[in-house]
């Protein structure tokens, strides 16, 4: 481990009764850099985050987070990091105004920059309209960005995000991603958790892929889907004597071998550069008179990940091994 | 070049002193006891204790037992009131174990938990919380008193050592509160168990009737548990009377009460949430 990791997990484990959520638990965050922490559920990423966090303690191992041990100095580590947790933390029946501001009294802010902040968060996180109202009535997108919003009052230098669009609809979980990536554009140091290898790719320098509470793969986005294959152009054709100018056509796009299947007229080629790229390919096979009844784009994910690092597709470990607190926010769409 | 170290981490950190501990600790309580306040006009059924309560329990007391319970040497309204005054307060004293089981039911206790706040803040302030309803309450019943023929005439000194007496018994009591909470699974288990443990208190007790003519079993322990003791006290002193040894013994067994349930509460507080 470097001098400039902010955030350090050795062989950390722990037990709830027979379950055995972390197995010897390794990976470290270097200062500054966005990783993420990618696995299906169960698979111990929430309890990795509440131990940096100081929320649970490990039954072996250790993890230093800001240069502190989170089990001798939690006080330290408390000081310095900030936590979005996987159900919205925050106060039903306060204001988001308040909720902000009683967290950054809590922080020790004096109360007039603590309401200053409060203000700030809001305004940055588009929330000063629903600020002066309760919490119980905000929609589940409007309480994730409050808690991230909440996460940040004391503007931490490390930032831990768990599942921070799960539940979330399509729209949201895309401005959630420009808020996110807007906030660590500063230099925060960001660990964040998810279920998507789409979400990894798209806010993550380096993935860190967990399966049964151990590390089974580390690398960059590029990395893991060189390892599964990348990403795949796939076309059928509409009649399968044009099958080969097609091929013709497509190899052009790709990066690897072109494979044909003649009985359902399909082509496939790995390739990289996405961007339009459909558009591209469906234009030059009409220009060669090939009629295309179907173009996709196959991403890799999580379970394609998994397949090619296991053997095995991402099983849901158990739906009634989740956490059973009384929870009402968790799930609700903007 | 990275330095390799062998033990992870910094060996010492600079902790806050004692005075920066105390001074923070008391300002992270304020803080929660103002956002348990701004619950309450949100939540306004949690008033309903220390104001409809306690009138109804005026009311049917003066009224129904008022012209069949004769007491010695003052009017059955003079006599009752201090009894209704620490019933109440006992009640106000039990939503800080109901309220702080709420809130360990809850996502937001992993927020506090997450900051660098003192942990006994959250108990401390749902304590002070109950004593300013605690306050409210004794005003509210003080009024309606006096609407229905109560007629005080201790002097401003009895007056502020009974309600002293009073507010240090409702604050301890709430602490007993709190570690019921913390044992409790729900809000509702720690509601049901206040509700067995306050109304035998309350009845065996001086609190609406001399306990001179109880059996002497039950009288043993009426005139030896600290509710008689608080509310003979009370009693005496807003009636202008001496408390004699009453005053000194609701004192200790305050004390006492505090001194005992005040490290237990906050022990198994951090035990609940030391995950
Ligand atoms: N408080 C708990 N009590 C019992 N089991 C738990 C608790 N927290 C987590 N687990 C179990 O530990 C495993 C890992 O859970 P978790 O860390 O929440 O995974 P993830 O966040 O990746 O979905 C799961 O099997 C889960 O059921
Ligand atoms: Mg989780």
């Amino acid at each position: 481990m470097t001098a400039t990791s902010a955030i350090v997990a050795e062989g950390l484990e722990k037990r709830f009764g027979a379950t055995q959520a972390l197995r010897g638990l390794d990976f470290t965050v270097p200062e500054g850099t966005i990783v993420a922490v990618l696995g299906p559920n169960g698979a111990g990423k929430t309890t990795a985050v509440r131990i940096l966090t100081t929320l649970t303690k490990p039954d072996a191992g250790q993890a230093v987070v800001a240069g502190y041990d989170v089990v001798r100095y939690p006080e330290e580590v408390r000081q310095r990091v900030g936590l979005a947790g996987q159900y919205a933390a925050l106060d039903e029946l306060l204001t988001g105004q308040e909720n902000l501001e009683m967290i950054g009294r809590l922080y020790h802010l004096p109360r007039q920059v603590a309401r200053r902040r409060a203000q700030e968060l809001l305004e940055r996180f588009d929330l000063v309209e629903a600020g002066s109202r309760i919490v119980k009535g905000y929609s589940g997108g409007m309480r994730r960005r409050l808690d991230l919003a909440a996460s940040l009052v004391a503007a931490p230098p490390i930032l831990f995000l768990d599942e921070p669009t799960t539940g979330l609809d399509p729209r949201s979980r895309l401005s959630m991603w420009d808020l996110i990536a807007e906030l660590v554009a500063g230099g925060t140091t960001l660990l964040l958790t998810t279920q998507y290898l789409e979400e990894a790719d798209r806010l993550a320098d380096d993935i860190v892929v967990i399966d049964h509470g151990r590390v089974i793969a580390r690398g960059t986005a590029a990395e893991l889907k060189a390892r599964v294959g990348g990403e795949h152009l796939e076309v059928i054709v509409s009649v399968g004597s044009e099958l080969p100018v097609a091929a013709r056509v497509l190899s052009g796009f790709g990066v690897g071998a072109v494979r044909m299947d003649t009985e359902s007229r399909r082509i496939s080629v790995p390739v990289t550069a996405t961007q339009g790229l459909l558009t591209r390919v469906v234009r030059a096979l009409d220009e060669e008179g090939v009629q295309v009844d179907e173009a996709i784009l196959n991403r890799p994910t999580l379970d394609d990940v998994f397949l090619a690092l296991t053997g095995r597709t991402a099983t849901v470990e158990t739906e009634n091994g989740e956490r059973t607190e009384d929870n009402p926010n968790r799930m609700e769409a903007a | 070049m990275s330095t390799q170290v062998n033990v992870l981490g910094r060996e010492t950190a600079a902790g806050p002193s004692f005075g920066d501990r105390l001074k923070w600790g008391v300002s992270d309580a304020l803080t929660m006891m103002g956002r348990n306040l701004r619950h309450i006009p949100r939540t306004p059924e949690l008033l309903l204790d220390v104001t409809v309560q306690p009138i109804i329990f005026v009311v049917l007391f003066r009224y129904v037992f008022g012209g069949a319970i004769a007491v010695e040497g003052t009017s059955y309204i003079n006599y009752l009131m201090a009894g209704i005054f620490v019933q109440t307060i006992m009640f106000a004293a039990m939503t800080s174990g109901i309220g702080l089981a709420f809130d360990l039911s809850k996502g937001i206790i992993d927020r506090f938990r997450s900051l660098p706040m003192s942990r006994a803040a959250v108990v401390t302030g749902r304590t002070l919380t109950d004593l300013l309803r605690g306050i409210l309450a004794s005003l509210v019943m003080l009024g309606v008193g006096l609407a229905v023929g109560f007629r005080p005439d201790g002097d401003v000194g009895g007056w502020l050592a009974g309600f002293g007496l009073l507010l240090l018994f409702g604050f301890a009591f709430s602490w007993v509160g709190v570690t019921v909470g913390m044992l409790a699974r729900t809000p509702e288990a720690v509601q049901a168990f206040m509700f067995v443990a306050i109304f035998p208190l309350t009845f065996a007790s001086s609190a609406f009737v001399p306990t001179e003519t109880m059996p002497s079993w039950l009288r043993a322990f009426a005139e030896n548990q600290p509710m008689t003791q608080t509310v003979d006290a009370l009693r005496a002193y807003v009636l202008g009377q001496s408390p004699g040894s009453a005053a000194w013994q609701a004192l200790a067994w305050s004390i006492g009460i505090l001194v005992v349930f005040f490290p237990l509460a906050v022990t198994l507080y951090q035990k609940r949430t030391a995950h």
